[in-house]
């Protein structure tokens, strides 16, 4: 049984449609995720609703210092915009690693955030910018913060009559640095073991502004709470380094067994690879 | 259900009238929305040249240009590229690559071939626009979505870079 097709042109009609579809039904952006799961027969939903020629949901613009990406930006979009490279560079860096040069011509940002998977490699990206997600309906809009918006295993704060219609990245703080790992078995087109992405600075001898993600070792992509506090306000020396590390691989890390790796595999190199990310962070900042 | 749907835009269930230019020629078809583009290539229009290698967008095989832009046509819905301009293996334009693929073994089952030869014009026009150098490190990230069981990669990479010559 084919599913309804909706096309909406606008962002107002394809509110509209919104309104008109059931739960069980699935917004479509790039297809590189959805299209696969209908074919299958995993997703079997009453509509679909196709925003591909949505054009006004494509666009990348500055915004207060810092960048506004509208949903369908693709990762291709992203790693071809000078103002992304200069704004959002860890997004940037992680876009590329994303898949293949078709799979990037392809997927959105906004796909990429709509199905939530725990092995996103934006998301832990988005978690360390603080990234804000912008929710638009019929009712109005709202942005929420991305710890706010990702809510669980492929689970967002999206409502049903809701899209995401873009994702905001704040300023660079001045003298901020910006790591970003991502493993997996090969570089490219791989689903990922890990992804860690990680943002500080060194104010006057401590560590400050220190945000961080992680993807692959929990239910959702997520900040590495305890993390960042081990080190904010902390000296950036080694035993701070391998404090922080050890305790956040412990505790903000829910990790599973499964086909691509076990959990003590990734608890253990969530540790290492953060650990050599801030140590290269503290090096290139001093 | 779509209810009132034609508030929300056009209303694709059942069939569309798709139209779009395949390799320099006028296409009209019926089809249902959802279908893959591959399908529409290989099963309506009778051009069997694109592979269907994985059906997920992981293999490569089924690369097209939609717009001039790389894509997995197995995973791409027909109501995408209405209005496009597609270009297939089956495509003019495409024989040097072709004939150093040829001179330089880069074929041997050939599932993979006429994906990674699309992809080697997709990656020449890439690194003509962006000025970029088209060398052996260029050429192996823009066919890393290409895979191919058979030969181990060394002379597809030598044919994609014998094509730069040509």
């Amino acid at each position: 049984m084919n599913p309804t097709v909706i096309g909406p042109r606008t962002l107002e009609e394809a509110l509209r449609a919104l309104q008109d579809v059931t739960p069980d039904s699935r917004l479509l952006a790039g297809g590189t995720d959805l299209m696969v799961e209908i074919e299958s027969g995993r997703t079997r939903p009453d509509a679909v609703i196709d925003l591909w020629r949505v054009k006004e949901l494509r666009y990348l613009r500055d915004e207060q210092g810092g960048l506004r990406i509208g949903a369908l930006s693709t990762c291709r979009d992203l790693l071809d915009s000078a103002l992304a490279r200069e704004r959002a560079d860890l997004l940037v860096l992680a876009a590329d690693q994303v898949g293949a040069e078709q799979i990037k011509n392809r997927a959105t940002l906004g796909g990429n955030l709509g199905t939530a998977s725990p092995a996103s490699d934006l998301g832990p990206v988005l978690f360390a910018l603080d990234a804000r997600v912008r929710l638009v309906s019929l009712r109005g809009a709202r942005e929420l913060s991305i710890d706010e918006f990702w809510t669980g295993y492929r689970a967002t704060a999206r409502a049903s009559d809701e899209l995401i219609e873009s994702v905001f990245v704040p300023a660079r703080t001045p003298g901020e640095r910006r790591g970003f790992r991502k493993v997996g078995t090969r570089a490219a087109q791989s689903i990922s073991k890990l992804v860690v992405a990680i943002v500080l600075r060194i104010d006057h001898g401590t560590l400050r502004g220190v945000r961080a993600g992680a993807g692959s070792i929990a239910d959702k992509s997520l900040r590495l709470a305890t993390l960042e506090r081990e080190l904010e306000g902390q000296r950036p020396d080694a035993a701070t380094v391998e404090r922080a590390t050890r305790a956040s691989a412990l505790a903000d890390a829910r990790a599973i067994d499964d086909v691509r790796s076990s959990a003590a595999y990734r608890r253990r190199t969530l540790q290492r690879v953060m650990h050599t990310l801030i140590h290269e962070l503290i090096e290139g900042a001093r | 259900m779509a209810r009132a749907a034609s508030r929300g835009g056009v209303l694709l269930s059942g069939e569309i009238d798709l139209s779009c230019n395949v390799n320099g020629v006028a296409r009209k078809l019926r089809v249902p929305p959802l279908r893959r583009l591959l399908d529409v290539l290989r099963i309506d229009l009778g051009l069997t040249g694109s592979k269907e290698g994985c059906g997920e967008g992981e293999c490569g095989a089924c690369t097209v240009l939609v717009d001039g832009v790389a894509l997995n046509s197995c995973i791409v819905p027909a109501c995408q590229v209405e209005g496009s301009e597609i270009t297939t293996i089956e495509s003019k334009g495409l024989e040097d690559i072709q004939q150093a693929f040829l001179d330089h073994g880069g074929a041997q089952c050939g599932i993979c071939t006429p994906g990674m030869i699309v992809m080697t014009r997709a990656w020449l026009e890439a690194c003509e626009r962006n000025r970029a150098t088209p060398d052996l490190e260029s050429a192996r990230k823009a066919l890393a979505g290409n895979l191919c069981r058979c030969t181990g990669y060394a002379k597809i990479l030598a044919s994609a870079l014998a094509a730069v010559k040509r």
